[in-house]
């Protein structure tokens, strides 16, 4: 095992700076402490660590869903720091895609209009959303299970269909918290399979939080944060070397 | 797309989307069909008004309203009736000589306004002899004949061919009688005209009054109810010794009621229009506060405030023009199946209503203007009920609310 070198910022997705967020209480807690990190295209990353280890937060932070206490996430060359609430919105749509623990689907929309969704925010032309709605869910493997609703799908198909959702806008990269937590093995091996090879085929950058060992055996990457700190940042392609 | 999913949204809980769309399309029901019922009850006193009482306009002496002194009569009334005989605009008139005065039974006595009038020429202008329940209306050869109201008949314990002495004064102010029979009673919608108004030939007031052949009152009805203010005007100008009064002058109250109705009608439509937005807000609250992941989510994968405020207001805008048009048809049938065939109230109210002058058959009547205002009103209420629980949803904040159970 050895820690990444020679990363430049040119083919930075995502770079953290002195990263922080520090949660005020009776007693302050630090979420995040301090973090430098640099995310590049391609990379399928599985952040790891106990509960409470801050895992979530950083996520959080990195998608722009929270904001830092101090430090700085520079995604594609921008401070979102700097960006207001609705430019916020609008950077998130157009670079992140987000997949969720507990699915989050649209329950009164089928699989295709879940994925679709997305790309009617970005107003996407009717002809190219189609053709890219159905290219997503021949890569989930759901072309069968197009107009279904959540509620007629598996977790797993549900979790595949996020997914798809979560590429739906063609993002700089995907950020997943816990995706396999609330499935079956299987099921989760599977969706395991179909990411890592929307990761090679497509180069598509995925950053996981996990507890799950399959995960972390499947990420070509794995940070561990411990109290909120980055305790190891270990790329499994040089350990292999 | 942002319509479309309002639009599955409201579906998700059938039943409380229709507790809602039901609320609102009865009191769009209520609220319209009051305004109807109130406005069929105005028209009909005002159309009662004018065709019974007061008619669309009166001629008096300057003078005779202040005591009502039987010496103030239209000077050449009879010329001025030749005029509005040649006139197309005038559809009927009635002279009449006027007498303030007591009417004595044998068993009792009571105040009354003695209305001498020509039997043809009054019958056409008010209808009179329709009123009539029992005995008959005045004939232009009757003499010493009176036609009375039953409530009088009644106080005064008098029937038909029942004999009844009438006192006044007369234009030397000597006090004067006359024996008279009654020969026909009427019953009104209106108790307080009923008790008051005596019927008799207009010969016999004149003559017992003693001031020639002049009237104290003309009161005529147009062919065309807008000509009444400009009629009126003419006739004042042609006539400047003379007071000419339309309905608005004679009867103020009336007047304001009717020109204070549009404003009243639609204080209470927004009354109720008011309360059904709280029911509006709180189911929209509450669906909101159910689906707080779900906005949450919607945040995070880019969905900006002002998509998730048109979202929620298109949710509670698509329930409320659900509502709207059926309880406007709703309302509309049964304005037009009771402005048909009335609504009768007289087994409830009849007492209470003539009092006042109604009569207890109501017509419910409606105005398309009015549909298009109630539509507005409750368009502009929808839209106001929705800021509340789409601000709500802007408040949330996409980190929690995601991870809410």
């Amino acid at each position: 095992m050895s820690y990444p070198q020679n990363h430049t910022n040119e083919d930075s997705v995502i770079l953290t700076e002195k990263l922080s967020k520090t949660y005020e209480g009776i007693v302050p807690v630090k979420a995040v402490n301090q973090v430098d990190l640099e995310v590049k295209k391609g990379e399928f990353i599985a952040l790891v660590g106990p509960s409470g280890s801050g895992k979530t937060t950083l996520l959080n932070l990195l998608g722009g869903l929270d904001s830092p206490t101090s430090g700085s996430v520079i995604i594609h060359n921008q401070d979102i720091a700097q960006l207001t609430k609705n430019q916020l919105i609008d950077f998130r749509l157009r670079n992140i895609g987000f997949v969720f623990q507990a699915y989050n689907l649209i329950p009164v929309l089928t699989a295709r209009e879940n994925v679709e969704f997305v790309m009617l925010l970005q107003k996407i032309p009717v002809e190219v959303r189609n053709a890219r709605v159905d290219q997503l869910l021949k890569e989930v493997g759901l072309s069968e299970q197009a107009n279904k609703k959540p509620s007629k799908l598996s977790g797993g198909q549900q979790q595949r269909v996020a997914v798809a959702r979560a590429l739906a806008s063609k993002p700089q990269f995907v950020l997943a918290d816990e995706p396999t937590a609330n499935l079956d093995s299987k099921t989760a091996f599977n969706l395991l399979d179909m990411m890592a090879k929307l990761n090679e085929d497509e180069g598509i950058t995925f950053i996981f939080s996990t507890h799950d060992q399959r995960v972390i055996e499947r990420a070509k990457r794995v940070i561990t944060l411990v109290d909120g700190s980055l305790e190891s940042d270990i790329v499994k392609e040089v350990l292999v070397a | 797309m942002l319509a479309q999913l309002a639009w599955k949204n409201i579906w998700r809980n059938k039943i409380r989307s229709l507790v809602v769309i039901t609320s609102v399309m009865l009191g769009i029901w209520a609220g319209t069909f009051i305004m109807s019922y109130v406005f069929g009850m105005m028209e009909q006193r005002l159309s009662d008004a004018i065709e019974n009482e007061i008619s669309h306009i009166q001629i008096h002496h300057p003078d005779y309203d202040a005591d009502n002194d039987p010496v103030f009569v239209i000077p050449q009334s009879q010329q001025l009736l030749d005029l509005l005989d040649e006139d197309e605009k005038v559809d009927c008139y009635s002279a009449r000589v006027l007498a303030y005065g007591m009417i004595n039974s044998a068993s009792t006595s009571a105040g009354g306004k003695l209305i001498g009038v020509n039997p043809a020429q009054e019958d056409k202008l008010t209808n009179i002899s329709q009123f009539i329940s029992s005995g008959e209306f005045l004939d232009d050869t009757d003499k010493n004949k009176i036609v009375i109201g039953k409530r009088l008949a009644d106080k005064l314990k008098v029937k038909i061919r029942s004999k009844v002495v009438l006192t006044f004064q007369d234009v030397d102010k000597n006090i004067i009688a006359g024996a008279f029979r009654v020969i026909g009673i009427y019953e009104s919608y209106n108790s307080s005209l009923e008790e008051l108004n005596i019927y008799l030939n207009d010969k016999d007031l004149l003559r017992l009054l003693g001031n020639g052949a002049n009237h104290h009152e003309i009161a005529l009805l147009m062919n065309d109810s807008k000509e009444v203010d400009a009629y009126s005007t003419q006739l004042s100008s042609a006539n400047p010794g003379l007071k000419v009064e339309t309905w608005k002058e004679l009867s103020p109250e009336l007047n304001l009621m009717i020109e204070t109705m549009d404003q009243s009608m639609m204080i209470f439509l927004i009354i109720i229009l008011v309360a059904l937005s709280f029911g509006i807000v709180n189911t929209m609250l509450m669906a909101v506060l159910e689906r707080v992941r779900e906005i949450g989510m919607l945040m995070a994968i880019g969905m900006n405030r002002t998509r998730l405020f048109a979202m929620i207001s298109l949710e509670t805008i698509f329930m409320v023009m659900i509502a709207t048009p059926a309880g406007l048809l709703l309302a509309f049938t049964t304005i037009e199946y009771l402005g048909t065939y009335g609504l009768d109230l007289s087994a409830i109210y009849a007492e209470g209503y003539a009092q006042y002058g109604f009569k207890p058959l109501i017509y419910p009547t409606l105005g398309v203007d009015y549909y298009i205002k109630i539509v507005q009103l409750v368009f502009i209420t929808a839209i106001l009920s929705s800021i509340y629980p789409a601000i709500t949803a802007l408040r949330l904040n996409p980190v929690t609310a995601i991870r809410k159970i």
